[in-house]
């Protein structure tokens, strides 16, 4: 094989971000190594979006609510799905509505930040996909029932294209970076294929090595 | 026929396997004998001739579940595996550490240690419970272990390294008569010989080799390696070189300590084996079925995996070492750490 990736590639899942939030070796194993094992939470959590991703549009009072909506962003190579897109009345916009993302969450909130980052790259989709700002989405946290609204503010734009650009890179690159082991692991679900602690600790493979060699005791 | 630890052993000629909703169906002569979930599999290892239907072949498939099938005498056939992980990376790193002289060299040593320091913690256990008359020559030959292992410290080349662990294969093998307590001729062990095995104690090494491979390759696959593409051991046709190489380290003692607690307990018998015209010795039905449930028991046996620091069962260790082999070849880990017997 020779030059560089081919354009579909390159493409950044929008889910990936939450991962690349959390740990970014998490979002690498996932997005370039395909490392993903399936504990409970997981798949419960698939089962949860299978329930909410059935495609389709609802009418409501205040407007029309699209489910599984794919979104695509060309600038930031960003492709995904909105678990659903809420369209608001608003005379100021071309056409009268105005998409308003609306992203579930299973469980309890785990990181909120996380969360945003990811709804924000949906709103920036969205934003390309229909040429109107849109300024304003939610999460909706299934255990709590709690809606909390979101505004796509610079500084949350401006962090969600970094993770973007970041998560990019490491799959143009083909890049897992180191472990590093802290409080993030003992939860995280990769853990046993991620093997954080020997990875994290340089020369100890080494040492293991050496000491079979000169048959010294362990430690 | 039995389901073990995950592992469907199918040893009954002429059965055929087919899909029944989620579930395996074996048949004999138009019975059902097993029925078992789908979702409970990790592999299906068939042995003579055995039938699998192309349905129940594509949704093992599918399911990640590995299927292998060997010859009545246990050599390996062919192996069915799904569509391999999406882990291009990983086997392109694979490829490129093969290619790399100074890296080959340093897995293969690394492997080569395993296998030597396993061998002679192995003689050294068996040394304390010997009679006084084989202690010496087991000492002596662990001794010549741990020369091998210095020698291995300073191998050079790939040659060098393998030259090593010939000589330290031939010194274990001298040893293994002392190892075997039953005074009966028909358990005499004359070195070790393949294709055919020449004695019994022979037959059930290979047998027992070819198990653990098969482990190894499906270990290998499982983390997205490839199992022919190997280190230590040259790439030929039709070999899985990865998975020798990741036998090494447990041959001896998932192995040869099984076969010698089946021979030493009276497990199998003298009349468990069939010669054939030429000279080869092959175990008998009831004699395979007796070592494959020893060894899935074996395999649930827990054990201290000294590197990653936990208690493991012997079934998952060539599963980590592979994983542990990936994270080197990635780049994560800049040593090979062979798996070592306490
Ligand atoms: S175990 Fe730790 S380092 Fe590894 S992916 Fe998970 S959080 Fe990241």
């Amino acid at each position: 094989m020779s030059g560089g990736p081919s354009e579909s590639d390159a493409l950044v899942p929008i889910s990936g971000l939450q991962h690349l939030m959390y740990c970014e070796r998490q979002a690498a194993l996932i997005h370039v190594e395909r490392v993903w094992e399936e504990d409970a939470a997981t798949v419960a959590g698939k089962l949860f979006h299978e329930r909410v991703d059935r495609a389709g549009t609802e009418r409501r009072r205040s407007g029309r609510v699209v489910r599984a909506l794919p979104l695509r962003s060309e600038r930031l190579g960003l492709v995904g799905q909105a678990d659903a897109v809420e369209y608001h009345a608003d005379a100021s916009v071309p056409g009268g509505w105005r998409p308003f993302p609306v992203e579930y969450k299973r469980g309890r909130l785990k990181s909120e930040r996380a969360d945003r980052v990811q709804l924000c790259a949906q709103a920036l989709c969205l934003e390309e996909m229909h040429g109107v700002a849109v300024p304003e989405g939610a999460l909706f946290y299934g255990a709590s029932h709690r809606r909390v609204s979101v505004r796509f503010d610079v500084a949350l734009r401006q962090e969600t294209e970094a993770a973007a650009r970041r998560l990019a890179g490491f799959i143009q690159e083909r890049w897992v970076p180191r472990a590093v082991f802290d409080a993030r692991c003992p939860p995280c679900s990769l853990r046993a294929r991620c093997l954080p602690e020997p990875v994290s600790q340089p020369g100890r493979a080494a040492r293991h090595l050496a000491r079979m060699l000169n048959l010294e005791e362990g430690e | 026929m039995s389901l073990q630890l995950n592992t469907l052993f199918v040893t009954t000629d002429g059965a055929y396997l087919r899909k029944d909703h989620e579930t395996v169906v074996v048949r004999v002569e138009e019975t059902t004998r097993v029925q078992v979930p789908l979702q409970h599999l990790a592999s299906v290892v068939c042995f003579g001739r055995v039938g699998v239907s192309p349905e129940l072949m594509s949704a093992l498939a599918e399911a990640g579940v590995h299927v292998a099938f060997f010859s009545p005498t246990g050599r390996f056939l062919a192996r069915v595996e799904g569509v391999p992980g999406g882990n291009v990376v990983l086997r392109r790193g694979q490829f490129r550490c093969a290619d790399d002289a100074a890296r080959t060299l340093e897995l293969a040593r690394a492997m080569v240690a395993g296998k030597v320091y396993n061998a002679r913690q192995f003689l050294l256990h068996a040394r304390r419970d010997a009679a006084e008359v084989r202690r010496q020559g087991l000492a002596d030959a662990a001794e010549h272990l741990a020369s091998s292992l210095r020698a291995l410290g300073r191998a050079g080349t790939l040659d060098a390294v393998r030259g090593v662990e010939g000589n330290a294969a031939r010194e274990y093998f001298a040893a293994f008569p002392l190892l075997v307590k039953r005074e009966d001729e028909a358990f005499r062990f004359g070195g070790r010989s393949r294709r055919p095995p020449k004695d019994r104690i022979n037959a059930l090494l290979s047998f027992g080799y070819a198990l653990l491979a098969q482990d190894c390759a499906g270990a290998a696959a499982g983390v997205g390696l490839d199992a022919a593409v190997g280190y230590l051991h040259e790439e030929r046709p039709g070999r899985l070189s990865l998975a020798l190489d990741l036998m090494e380290e447990l041959r001896a003692a998932v192995v040869d300590r099984l076969v010698l607690s089946l021979v030493n307990r009276g497990q199998v018998g003298p009349g468990d084996f069939l010669e054939d015209a030429a000279g080869g010795w092959r175990m008998s039905d009831a004699a395979r079925k007796t070592f494959l449930v020893a060894y899935q028991e074996a395999k649930q046996v827990e054990v201290q995996h000294e590197f990653l620091g936990q208690q493991v069962p012997w079934g998952r260790v060539p599963h980590l070492q592979a994983l542990l082999l990936a994270r080197v070849i990635r780049g994560d880990l800049e040593a090979y750490p062979p798996f070592r017997v306490r």
